[in-house]
């Protein structure tokens, strides 16, 4: 310390209490406040202290959801609670256990697609389960593998939707194919969101890949010419783009699902105001996993019959818009009416989808973005 | 009236010798510590995650692989969002300045009517979740939509005008906290002696305003560099930049090797604007005089009023870019609480009422994860406070060596760093370097303490950079004289760091809180389903089919801007009425 500096020593005694006395201020002011903090708070009983089975954590998409008290039922029948964890959409989900499958995040999966399915069984995330369940034998009947690690639990399918009211009003026949969507007649009315960003947006490109094979570019290409527009995910193109979405936009046609009309039906009416369009469809298949590494082999187990029971196959169309494997349950009754599937959609194998997806977006960029 | 050291009793007869160098001793343990635990804190819940999360990019079968520079490098691509990420953010940055600086002085300098209101309603764009941002901006530009002529959808201009959306209440809050702190004396003096209000304002305030507007200005780059949800929403792929690259090449490629060099490519051009800012800031930085802000701030008289010689020309144009300002700010806000109220074909409060039950594929009601929400802020804002106190305490320091000051610019960028690198890095480095780490037999990824941890690291450079302006700006001979009056040391920090920086401290706790309850980057990979916050839930509504789980979804951001004005709000009126006291 120089010279300069010693006569300056009581400022330096004072920065000190300075120091001690504002972060004292400040958790006084936390402790003032803190009566609803986290830390304060109850804790959630974690771990597996509370019930004799332990804990099993399901990791899965954003879109996952249940009835309220299906989860409970599972703890009350096998002891197991359950953690469920949703780091975000489908391909984060696959990208986080791929990254974390040294120390996975849980100990089972829901919500890997059949585009992500070949990725997730390559990179050894999932381990051999085969569920005796009733319904596993429905299930097997969309395998994504060989080896049997992914079990199906529900489908649907991903295809442009139209608004009935729209055509309508202007006295305009609908669309019906891929090809009617190039004619001059639809320019500036087709909304879709990006495959980049968007799984559903990914599995339109998956059915102009399997309806044009390799001249998939040049339809797009046809696409943009005729007034596309890209939005970013699914919810920005129907709430906002779409004009039968309920946020009143000013396009009538969207890429949605096949189980998105029966939410369109309006109040007090019986018929819902936008269509599905059945020859525009891709299938997406979603499939649960043991997850290698898991701590808790026999919950993620039961787990994974829990999700083929009837119990939550029966949920899954209202809970998750998607259609359950089981053969054995029966669907809603608006389903059956308003959200019949597509007879034969496109098909693009998953070890295709896995080994191609880099490529095939970066040619969609290419093509559609520029 | 300047501040004055308070009298204070007749110091004890100091005793040399023993006692000084105890003393010496305890204040190198102090500051040892002020600025060890902050760096400590950084370094494990930041630059730990993010090296790691980076170095697993340049690691390729067991070894060090560099070739992803090369290859990354020679894509056009690179090149073009390396500008795109400059240009918008250079823009926007420049507009919020332009906009935020005339504001702060209408809000900050002037009373009037409804000011806290204005005050809070600026804020409230820096929390929305930005699918919320994307639905209120793109339905309002939309063809057909109210602001549709325009013509702005999916353009770059709509681009930056919501990252101005975003950031005009950054530049107002941090321009503001100095400004109304300032002596208005001293440009009363230029005005007397015959200078123009613009040359007074010119060559007086701006020049002591300049360390708080290239500090905000810092603050706004930064966030406007690494938004990519607003950036995604209202441009999509076109106007991709380097933060969209990382989080496509991350969450849906897993390239981790484009997405590693992207996040060196970004550190480097955010080290090199903190290092342009902190040139402009040091530069400009001095003792200024300051004042208790009571008598700093004017009713705003916008019409000649009788007795006094003439209307100010500058706080008439400053009103009118404020209130423009302001109207933009609002016109989003407006449609979203306008679209929350449409119920099918009628309007109605349903979307509300619905907000008290759970369903629609989240477990809890909105009011649930609101309080999930704000007990988060509240551990993130305390965390903030204390590490981010801290650090604009050992920075408002004046180290007369040139390496002393050289340290602490460098700590100073240290701390900013968290704004300038992707929440995904973050995020995803959390998942992976989180899992028993330093060889604890911990899995902090399932810790909840984790994700207010996640929002302090970003909360606290806001912190410091309200705060430090203000402490900065504290004349030391102030502080020596109620030393030399015989103040003792907690005396001397009561009354002098104390009751100037208080306000700022007000405005910080708000900043920090309000941050803290609209992040959704980081937040979005650590939340858990059985306790999510408001934000996480308004993410999944808004992926629901079907109306209601839509209007729900506006419903529920409503409720989240109205939460964070009324907390903003309330933070202010804190520190009015303890600020005088401290």
């Amino acid at each position: 310390m120089t010279k300069e500096e010693h006569h300056l020593m009581a400022p330096a005694i004072s920065r000190t209490a300075r120091t001690s006395a504002l972060v004292g201020a400040v958790a006084a002011l936390g402790l003032a406040l803190s009566a609803c903090s986290i830390a304060g708070g109850a804790a959630a009983p974690s771990g597996s202290a509370g019930t004799p089975g332990g804990t099993v954590t399901l990791v899965t998409h954003d879109s996952f959801a249940l009835s309220d008290g299906l989860l409970d039922d599972f703890t009350e029948r096998t002891g197991y609670r359950v953690e469920v964890v949703q780091p975000g959409d489908a391909g984060t989900l696959v990208n986080q256990l791929v990254l974390t499958k040294d120390a996975p995040l849980g100990d089972v999966v829901f919500g890997v697609d059949n585009t992500f399915a070949s990725r997730a069984v390559d990179e050894g995330v999932v381990q051999p389960y085969t569920s005796a369940a009733p319904a596993a034998q429905d299930a097997a009947t969309y395998a994504a593998d060989g080896g049997g690690a992914l079990t199906a639990v529900d489908y649907g399918d991903v295809c442009i939707n139209v608004d009935h009211a729209w055509f309508t009003e202007h006295d305009v026949p609908e669309p019906a194919t891929l090809d009617d969507l190039t004619d001059p007649r639809y320019r500036d009315l087709l909304v879709v969101p990006s495959p980049v960003t968007s799984s559903p947006g990914f599995a339109f490109l998956l059915a102009t890949v399997g309806a044009k094979g390799d001249a998939w570019p040049q339809y797009w290409e046809a696409l943009k010419a005729n007034g596309l527009k890209v939005a970013e995910g699914w919810s920005d193109a129907y709430s906002t783009d779409f004009s039968g979405g309920g946020g009143g936009g000013p396009r009538p046609i969207v890429l949605s699902y096949a189980s998105s009309p029966p939410f369109t039906v309006p109040e007090g009416g019986d018929e819902p105001t936008t269509g599905a369009l059945l020859d525009t469809c891709f299938r997406q298949v979603e499939y649960a996993g043991v997850l290698a590494g898991a701590s808790n082999v026999p919950g993620a187990q039961a787990l994974v019959d829990f999700l083929l029971s009837d119990e939550v196959q029966a949920d899954i169309p209202g809970s998750m818009y998607m259609y359950p494997v089981s053969s054995a349950v029966t669907l809603p009754q608006e389903w059956a009416d308003w959200a019949p599937l597509a007879p034969q959609p496109f098909e693009v194998p998953a070890a295709q989808i896995t080994e191609h997806r880099e490529e095939w977006l970066a040619q969609w960029s290419q093509t559609v973005v520029g | 009236m300047t501040l004055t050291a308070p009298r204070a009793p007749a110091p004890p007869a100091p005793r040399r010798g023993r006692t000084v160098r105890r003393a010496r001793a305890r204040g190198l343990v102090g500051w040892g510590l002020a600025v060890a635990l902050p760096v400590a804190f950084l370094a494990v819940f930041f630059v730990w995650p993010v090296a790691v999360m980076v170095g697993t990019g340049f690691v390729a079968d067991g070894r060090l692989d560099l070739t992803g520079f090369a290859e990354v490098f020679s894509r056009p691509r690179t090149w073009r969002i390396v500008g795109l990420t400059l240009a918008q953010a250079g823009l926007a940055t420049a507009v919020s300045v332009l906009l935020g600086v005339p504001g702060a002085y209408v809000l900050h300098r002037h009373a009037f009517r409804g000011r806290a209101a204005v005050r809070a309603l600026v804020t409230v764009p820096f929390v929305l979740p930005t699918v919320v941002v994307g639905v209120a901006f793109r339905s309002l530009l939309v063809e057909g939509g109210p602001l549709g002529f325009l013509h702005l959808d999916g353009t770059f201009a709509a681009i930056v005008a919501a990252l101005v959306f975003f950031n005009y209440a950054v530049v107002v809050r941090g321009v503001g906290g100095l400004w109304e702190r300032l002596d208005p004396r001293a440009e009363q003096a230029a005005r007397a002696l015959g200078a123009s209000p613009w040359r007074a304002f010119r060559t007086v305030t701006l020049p002591a305003l300049t360390p708080a507007i290239a500090s905000s200005a810092s603050l706004a780059f930064l966030f406007c560099a690494t938004s990519f949800g607003t950036v995604l929403v209202l441009g999509g792929m076109r106007y991709g930049t380097v933060e969209t690259e990382i989080w496509v090449q991350t969450t849906q490629f897993l390239d981790l090797r484009a997405a590693s060099v992207l996040s060196v490519v970004q550190l480097v051009v955010v080290a090199g604007v903190l290092v342009v800012a902190g040139r402009a800031r040091s530069r400009r930085e001095r003792a200024l005089p300051l004042a208790v802000p009571d008598d700093a701030v004017r009713p705003l008289r916008l019409r000649r009023a009788p007795g006094l010689p003439e209307r100010d020309p500058l706080a008439v144009v400053a009103a009118a870019v404020t209130a423009v300002a302001v109207l933009l700010v609002a016109l989003p806000l407006v449609n979203l609480v306008v679209r929350s109220l449409r119920v099918g074909d009628r309007w109605g409060l349903d979307h509300y009422v619905a907000l008290g039950t759970a369903g629609d594929g989240v477990l809890v009601t909105v009011w649930q994860a609101a309080a999930t929400s704000l007990r988060t802020a509240v551990d993130a804002t305390l965390l903030a406070l204390v590490v981010g106190g801290l650090v604009a305490l050992v920075l408002s320091r004046r180290p007369r060596r040139p390496a002393g000051r050289r340290a602490l610019a460098g700590l100073d960028a240290f701390f900013m760093l968290p704004l300038g690198v992707s929440a995904v890095t973050v995020g995803f480095g959390f998942l992976v370097a989180m899992h028993e780490p330093f060889g604890l037999p911990v899995d902090l990824r399932s810790s909840p303490l984790l994700v207010p941890v996640a929002q302090a690291v970003v909360a606290v450079p806001l912190v410091v950079r309200t705060v430090l302006p203000v402490l900065r700006a504290i004349d030391p001979r102030l502080r020596e004289a109620a030393a030399t009056l015989g103040a003792a040391p907690g005396r001397v920090l009561r009354t002098v760091d104390g009751a100037i920086g208080a306000r700022a401290v007000g405005l910080a706790l708000g900043f920090a809180f309000a941050a803290s309850l609209g992040e959704f980057g980081a937040t979005s990979f650590l939340a858990r389903p059985q306790n999510p916050t408001l934000p996480v839930v308004i993410f999944r509504l808004i992926g629901r089919p079907g109306p209601e789980a839509y209007g729900r979804a506006l419903a529920a951001s409503v409720v989240l801007a109205l939460m964070t004005a009324v907390v903003v709000a309330l933070c202010e009126r804190l520190r009015g009425t303890t600020g005088g006291e401290w």
